[in-house]
């Protein structure tokens, strides 16, 4: 009786916990106007957010250790742009290609029956599932030769197949579809920060959900033992493809809200560079830890594109000093705090617990609880 | 054939270059089981010391200094970043590799400017062009692929003939028992960096004399389709590495050649999953079987 | 630990928050949205310059009978479209009541959304793509655009160098690039021409095949509108390769890192550019003592003091800034939205006014060539496409 009061007591303080976020973004979305640097922040957060957690069910709690993210990012990209720019524009956008070849936009389409703002969301959500699918369906065809290697080799060949489309997006012959190495532009983004929130909060939400079916916990036994794991009676290629998939498709839906929040998209930005930055976000936050991947990525992308600019151009926290703060020292500090986390702290902010209700009521209630506070993750 | 031929010339040297990369992954791989993303990156390091040093100083200072501080950075990098995770999982192992890369082109990045240097000494005699049956190609061209080669063969010898060599094959066959029976194993591992740094300099500057312009991102390119050439000729395999390297070369400028530049790195990276997929021990892998 | 190592970093968020940028005299900021870093950076540091210049030269600014400092707000956009966005939104943060820059059209467009958004007006120095400005309302530009400056690239050589076979080579993923070689590629073809085109992926060094396939097809050119750090190397691999035809490079070979590299090798080479070092002999003399008095801009030139286009023509951007400011006699951004379309100043590259899309009536540029005996550019002749 006891357990399922605090249980009540434990929910309906995570409940009023996310709708008070959800609260303080519609403020700050009212506040500030759409081109303030935090609305900016929060969009491209929220986006990493989401890409890191994917990852993170792939290489924290299925141990597949793949590097072919961006990839599966510009897929989700470059299908949510192809799909969304408002007709009219596309003579303008596919400039050099006759317009191209695709000739209807779904969010378009969908504002012109559903209604103005409703249509368009809807249209824009659509293009993005759409996206994440598309990703997912190249996730499985990739996965039919990849899935069987092994660790080290899994990384490498992902990234080549990450590579691989990237050059296939460039090449000019696809160009009506791809518009080639020039950019795609002028399809519809969601006007607020809140947006962005709910949409991503509804994922992650969704990938908690796996993580913590019956299916969560056989990627985990993989994770810790695969020849254990199969002994158990779990079907080792069946999860690991599903992970795989699973996995893609979210960072392929990370891939076009990702494109959305840039405005305009090439494919030159998808390198394997994003993956190695996602990858350290990860780790970062914590293997296995979604709490901590998000919250990493917000820390992360508050502190490159806004709070530590000041390193990179002469001032920072009021100490002025143009020798040493210049360009790019921002980014060398990053990286050395991410060798020290590497190095010193490999279990990142969260290690492999996740940020509870439970241990939020233990911290300020001061009672001391020696079980570790896992399991029942609250974004 | 005649029409073939700058290509192919550029392919060997090309082939050569990737070569000298390729023995420092084949080799770490081999002791460690660890991709070291950085090793591009320390080849890039090589090429910028040699900007720097070649302005301001005579050659036959400038070039020992670039293999000193190689040779050095790469000790320092295993020292630092790889031995104290030597107990942790290999994923641990690898992400410190990406965060060491990421570290080099980020420090490089700050300390260069972000700007490409380029390089305005190349060294004389060797940068200069000369013909062979009719082809047009810088004499470094031809120095590359036979510097490798009389390298390579010393090494093998090292490696066959003395102590710390019988200690890097006893360690690439079964870590743990060579430890066991003796075997220094943080010795035999930094010599492995040294060795592994030390060519990649001599390819760096092989390389950078031939293409004078060093960017932060010129290591990592290069670096990859060594690891492929290394993945292809068999990881481990120090001959296997050479001739993958050379093969990767050649295809890679036949298919510029050919009109197909847009593949030209695609085309590497789906021959490494093709040999990962097919024959995962490359051309002259041995076969590893999985303990429980 | 951890926690230590958490809460410091939020306490460093915080308190980098909580530190206020002020001045007591009233400041009107002009912000410099351009790439310090990456492919586009050399480019992008030599802009910045001709800005830095004439805000020493003209540092003050009467609006409305006030006298107000003028500050310039530099931000890196590192050259990349995926950057773009966040940087423009840290200028519009800053307050800057116009933007200048950037080097680099495919960022231009991704910061323009922002600038459009907040309808901050922006002046792009020598952003070439047409679309800079289509597609939006707040783009201004000053420089000339990419389908003429291809179709001078293509009248010259057919009519000057007298081949009709061209080879093109372009950065894959590179929209600039792409860009100009498909004009030049519709003029050159227009004129009779056969055009070879080939793209190389990012990050190459090896251009030696390249040059091959050039010399086999028997292109009297290779027309390479590429980055600076390929247009070396490219230079290089000809010269080596003994390629006996022209070299044709757009605005960003305009740098002396490339004409150095070109120095004692055996290649022709021709560019189109924005400005003339000794097209305005008191400009030249005054930037080239500013920046022998400044370690700092000298390093970013290049190490030496030759005057690029680019950089005359930021020191252009920056008056006519200033004009629009004065016109609108307000440091409120929408009022020199209102105010750019109808300046007109007459700048060390020429006379600047506005069209009806907000691009520069100009109708002709420079050609110049690479001295490669001494390392330097010479003027060749002024080239219009009528």
């Amino acid at each position: 009786m006891i357990r399922n009061n605090e249980k009540r007591k434990e929910t309906i303080l995570g409940i009023f916990l996310l709708l008070l976020l959800l609260a303080v973004m519609t403020f700050i979305d009212a506040k500030l106007p759409s081109y303030h640097i935090a609305i900016k922040v929060i969009k491209k957060a929220s986006v990493y957010a989401l890409v890191a957690v994917s990852m993170n069910l792939l290489n924290g709690f299925t141990g597949l250790f793949s590097l072919g993210q961006a990839g599966f990012m510009l897929l989700g990209a470059y299908t949510y742009a192809v799909l969304s720019i408002p007709v009219g524009k596309r003579a303008g956008v596919y400039q050099y290609f006759d317009g191209g070849w695709i000739q209807f936009s779904i969010p378009e389409f969908f504002s012109e029956h559903l209604g103005e703002t409703f249509g368009l969301n809807m249209g824009i959500i659509i293009a993005l599932l759409l996206g994440g699918l598309v990703a997912a369906f190249f996730a499985y065809l990739i996965g039919l030769p990849v899935l069987r290697l092994k660790s080290d080799y899994l990384a490498i060949a992902t990234l080549g197949f990450a590579e691989i489309l990237r050059a296939f997006f460039q090449w000019k012959k696809l160009g009506p579809l791809t518009n080639g190495s020039n950019l795609l532009k002028s399809y519809p983004d969601f006007g607020s920060a809140t947006g962005y929130i709910v949409l991503i909060g509804i994922f992650i939400a969704l990938i908690v959900l796996l993580v913590n079916s019956t299916y969560g916990r056989a990627f985990k036994a993989i994770r810790d033992d695969e020849i254990a794991a199969e002994a158990m009676g779990i079907n080792l290629a069946k999860h690991k493809r599903m992970a795989f998939i699973i996995s893609s498709f979210f960072a392929g839906i990370g891939g076009g809200m990702l494109a959305m929040y840039m405005g305009t998209l090439q494919a030159l930005s998808f390198k394997s560079t994003m993956t190695y930055e996602i990858l350290l976000v990860v780790v970062m936050g914590g293997i296995g830890s979604i709490t901590g991947s998000v919250i990493t990525s917000f820390l992360y992308i508050a502190s490159m594109e806004w709070l530590l600019r000041g390193l990179d151009s002469g001032t920072f926290l009021g100490i002025n000093a143009p020798g040493l703060f210049k360009n790019g020292f921002r980014m060398a500090v990053v990286s050395l705090i991410i060798m020290v986390v590497v190095l010193f702290f490999s279990k990142g902010i969260m290690g492999d617990r996740e940020f509870s209700v439970k241990g939020l009521i233990r911290l300020f209630g001061g009672k001391k609880a020696k079980e570790n506070a896992g399991g029942d993750g609250n974004v | 054939m005649e029409a073939l031929l700058p290509y192919i010339i550029n392919g060997i040297s090309a082939g050569g270059q990737y070569a000298l990369i390729a023995i420092g992954y084949t080799m770490v791989y081999g002791i460690l089981r660890l991709i070291n993303f950085a090793h591009g990156d320390v080849f890039m390091v090589a090429g910028l010391i040699m900007v720097y040093t070649t302005t301001s100083m005579p050659l036959y200072i400038s070039i020992p200094i670039v293999l000193v501080c190689t040779v050095v950075l790469g000790f320092v990098i295993e020292r630092v970043a790889y031995k104290p995770l030597r107990s942790a999982p290999r994923m641990s192992l690898m992400i410190s590799a990406i965060g060491v890369s990421y570290l080099i082109q980020n420090l490089a990045f700050y300390i260069t400017g972000g700007l490409p240097k380029p390089v305005l000494n190349p060294i004389p005699w060797v940068s200069d062009t000369i013909t062979i049956f009719g082809a047009l190609t810088k004499r470094v061209t031809l120095i590359t692929p036979i510097l490798t080669l009389v390298l390579v063969f010393v090494l093998v010898y090292l490696i066959k003939n003395t102590k710390i060599g019988m200690g890097m094959r006893a360690a690439s066959k079964d870590f743990e028992t060579a430890q066991l029976m003796g075997v220094k194993i943080n010795s035999v591992i930094s010599f492995t960096f040294i060795v592994g740094s030390f060519l990649a300099a001599v390819g760096s500057i092989l390389y950078f004399t031939n293409y004078p312009s060093v960017a932060i991102t010129s290591g990592s390119l290069p670096g990859l389709r060594a690891f492929i050439a290394a993945v292809f000729g068999g990881i481990g395999s120090i001959p296997g590495a050479v001739v993958g390297a050379f093969i990767i070369g050649l295809c890679e400028e036949l298919i510029k050649g050919l009109g197909y530049s847009t593949f030209s790195d695609a085309f590497t990276f789906a021959l490494l999953i093709v040999v990962l997929c097919v024959k995962p021990t490359g051309l002259f892998g041995e076969k590893v079987t999985d303990k429980v | 630990m951890k926690k230590f190592f958490a809460f410091a970093l939020v306490l460093v968020m915080v308190v980098a928050l909580a530190v206020p940028a002020y001045a007591a005299n009233p400041v009107v900021k002009i912000g410099v949205f351009e790439p310090q870093t990456g492919d586009n950076g050399a480019g992008g540091k030599q802009e910045i310059l001709g800005m830095q210049y004439a805000n020493s030269v003209q540092p003050t600014v009467e609006i409305a009978g006030v006298e107000y400092d003028v500050q310039l707000e530099i931000v890196d956009n590192r050259t990349n479209a995926e950057n773009g966005p966040s940087a423009a939104a840290e200028l519009v943060n800053r307050d800057v009541s116009v933007v200048l820059g950037s080097y680099g059209s495919g960022v231009s467009m991704a910061g323009g959304t922002v600038f459009q958004e907040a309808g901050v007006p922006a002046i792009g120095v020598t952003c070439t793509n047409p679309q800079v400005t289509s597609d939006c309302d707040v783009y201004f530009r000053i420089c000339f655009l990419d389908p003429f400056q291809g179709t001078v690239h293509a009248n010259y050589a057919v009519n000057e160098v007298g081949t009709m076979k061209a080879y093109t080579l372009a950065m894959l993923g590179s929209d600039y690039d792409q860009g100009l070689v498909y004009y030049f590629t519709q003029a050159f073809e227009a004129l009779g021409g056969e055009v070879i085109s080939e793209d190389f992926p990012e990050a190459t060094s090896n251009f030696v095949s390249y040059i091959n396939n050039a010399k086999a097809a028997g292109a009297g050119v290779i027309f390479a509108p590429v980055s600076t750090n390929y247009a070396q190397l490219i230079i290089e691999a000809a010269s080596a390769q003994g390629y006996e035809g022209q070299l044709l490079g757009s605005d960003t070979w305009d740098n002396n890192m490339v004409v150095e590299s070109s120095t004692g090798k055996d290649v022709e080479i021709k560019i189109t550019t924005f400005y003339q070092e000794g097209g305005n002999p008191e400009f030249d003399e005054g930037i080239k003592a500013w920046m022998n008095a400044n370690p700092d801009a000298l390093t970013n030139n290049g190490g030496n003091d030759m005057v690029s286009a680019v950089t005359a023509m930021g020191y252009d951007a920056y008056f006519v800034a200033l004009e629009a400011i004065k016109a609108a006699g307000d440091t409120d951004p929408a009022a020199v939205l209102e105010a750019l379309p109808g300046v007109s100043y007459e700048g060390v590259s020429g006379l600047i006014e506005f069209d009806e899309i907000g691009d520069a009536k100009r109708d002709q540029a420079y050609i110049k060539t690479a001295n490669t005996a001494e390392g330097v550019w010479e003027f060749v002749k002024v080239q219009g496409i009528g």
